[in-house]
């Protein structure tokens, strides 16, 4: 009997041959990324009780994003306590300021197909764009992933979630995992590995395909996988990653899913999810001519440099309601450089869009942008809980970075196909 | 064997909910203090210690922030039930000391009914209402790992450390 993707890649790092659903069984970690909240504050007082150092430091990667720059002494005493433990264990692998966990860790190379990796983060499987096996866990497991290089995991279940068909113009990555969540709910992949495939999920680029597995999250999964193809192939060497055997880790033709999922991207319309879960998508329509107070281009899931080129589409030659606040925070540094330079950062600040740092910002409810109460706001970040991007009362709506855009000219939800004539869109 | 009141709440009891984001830079003490009170004002003046959280399909759901678990112990809450929890808040709810029981049946608790849970055989016991549920049996090693009071003193046994 064949494996997934997934079961092959958990049998490498358990030294096995192959591995079953449900079997729990440690594995060796190939890479543990972590950043300035999940990290050093909670693992280094961790580890000294221990007695213990890192492991392996060069399979370490450690990234400042959530409270950058800092604001207050409290937030500049965290990126001063990781700053230091990171020199002090000899962690080479760090990124200070440079943009969201998620998108530098591919960006500068560091993921590659097969690789097992582990995340002190909730969006870690966004690695399984690449590829590689990656979950999200909390501090403590990452404290004894430092300290022994291994992790337990159980073998999970693998769903499909298959897209045919093609994507309309203006239609995204983000409105697949938003009628995903709605259709699934919160817990429709929980525990479980979310595989997606489809001519709809291979036409993707890079930056789109990040948004799938990143969005697992939102369905309870462990994580979400996209076999490697020439697409992941050349961002990888673009990047500088391992690109050896990377075609050598697909699902076998006879491996076992729990369930297959069939999606028909012709079919699919800008998606919009309601205060105060991903699971409340609808189409756009639904919810058009509700006011907003802000509109937000943030995250790991949505200010990617597709994501600001989708964004800049919408509102050039345009102005910002004057009612409306639009904010963009790009997602590294990488990516603002290139913005800035292909006249993208022009375009959106012409129109009125205020630039903030790279970083996790608003979406954590920690940074510049965050709501006051009863304030609305439609954002490309990936989950609108109550209260997390700000004070409780705050209403925040999720859509794609058009949608987020033609909301933010119009003053109000609006449909993005309205404000973006297919031929005017870039390829 | 822990016993205590029950803290009854629906689906999805989220990381934020839990663990309001606003309150991540500071100390968890000041966190612990708005536990809940998006749903719930209530909870954090009235809980007391050995109270029990149930909740109802993916509790936990959310971030991977690990204070979401801290702050129920703080509150002297030892065990939450729940008919599915999000995995990494599983995970985490064990590292940490707070034991996460899996009960299909958490729809038949009420708010204030007295419970006492034995852990290790499964079953919890409403005194309220005379009846008695079973759950889902922890896999042994995160058994281990709760008994030992988390894991960092479960690997603290295991480098041969001791105190
Ligand atoms: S951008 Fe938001 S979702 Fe992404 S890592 Fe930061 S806080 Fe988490």
């Amino acid at each position: 009997m064949g494996m997934t993707i997934s079961e092959k890649i958990i049998a490498k790092a358990c030294g096995r041959e192959t591995v079953t659903p449900g079997e729990i069984v440690t594995c060796q970690v190939g890479l543990a990324m972590f950043h300035d909240s999940s990290g050093p504050r909670r693992q280094a007082p961790a580890l000294k009780e221990l007695g213990r150092d890192v492991w392996d430091p060069d399979k370490v990667v450690c990234i400042t994003d959530h409270y950058v720059p800092a604001v207050d002494a409290l937030s500049a005493e965290i990126l001063k306590i990781t700053r230091d433990w990171c020199a002090e264990q000899g962690i080479t692998n760090f990124y200070d300021q440079q943009g969201i966990c998620h998108v530098v860790l591919p960006e500068r190379g560091h993921l590659h197909p097969g690789l097992f990796a582990v995340g002190g983060d909730s969006h870690s499987p966004t690695g399984g764009a690449f590829g590689a096996f990656m979950i999200g866990i909390g501090a403590t497991d990452m404290t004894g992933v430092l300290a022994t290089g291994e992790i337990w995991v159980q073998v999970p279940h693998t769903i499909v979630v298959r897209w045919s068909g093609a994507l309309a113009p203006t239609v995204t990555a983000k409105d697949m995992m938003l009628a995903l969540c709605a259709r699934i709910g919160l817990n429709g992949a929980g525990y479980k590995v979310v595989e997606f495939m489809g001519e709809a999920v291979t036409a993707l680029p890079m930056d789109e395909r990040m948004v799938l597995p990143n969005m697992t999250a939102e369905v309870g999964a462990k994580t979400g996988i996209i076999a490697p193809d020439q697409v992941t192939l050349d961002y990888l060497a673009g990047a500088g990653a391992a690109t050896e055997g990377a075609l050598d880790w697909f699902s076998d033709d006879d491996c076992v899913y729990e369930q297959v999922l069939e999606f028909d991207a012709d079919a699919l319309s800008p998606q919009v999810a309601a205060p105060h879960s991903p699971a409340n998508s609808k189409g756009v329509e639904t919810y058009n001519g509700v006011r907003v107070d802000q509109a937000y281009i943030g995250a790991c899931t949505g200010a990617k440099l597709a994501d600001l080129h989708m964004a800049a589409e919408v509102v050039r030659g345009k102005k910002v309601a004057k009612t409306t606040r639009f904010m963009v925070a790009p997602a590294s540094t990488r990516i603002t450089q290139a913005a800035a330079k292909d006249g993208t950062l022009e375009t959106l600040t012409e129109a009125g869009a205020i630039l903030l740092p790279s970083g996790c910002g608003a979406c954590a409810g920690l940074g510049a942008g965050v709501l006051a109460e009863d304030e609305v706001c439609i954002s490309s970040t990936n989950r609108n809980f109550q209260g997390r991007m700000g004070a409780s009362s705050a209403k925040v709506y999720l859509a794609s970075p058009y949608t987020v855009a033609a909301a933010a000219v119009a003053g109000r939800i609006a449909d993005p196909r309205e404000f973006v004539s297919a031929g005017a869109l870039s390829p | 064997m822990s016993g205590g009141r029950a803290w009854v709440y629906g689906d999805d009891i989220n990381t934020d909910v839990l663990y309001p984001g606003a309150y991540l830079k500071g100390p968890i003490e000041e966190a612990a203090k708005h536990c809940l009170e998006a749903i719930d004002p209530t909870f954090v003046p009235n809980v007391r210690k050995g109270d029990i959280v149930v909740g109802g399909e993916n509790f936990g759901i959310g971030s991977s922030r690990e204070g979401a678990a801290e702050v129920l112990l703080m509150h002297g809450v030892p065990v939450v039930l729940a008919k599915s929890f999000a995995r990494i808040f599983y995970r985490n709810a064990f590292n940490v000391g707070l034991v996460a029981l899996v009960c299909k049946d958490t729809n038949r608790i009420a708010k204030g009914d007295d419970l006492n849970i034995d852990a290790a055989a499964g079953t919890v016991e409403n005194k309220s209402k005379g009846e008695t549920y079973s759950c889902e049996t922890v896999p042994p090693h995160l058994m281990e790992i709760v008994n030992d009071g988390g894991l960092v003193p479960h690997l603290k046994k295991r480098f041969g450390r001791t105190s």
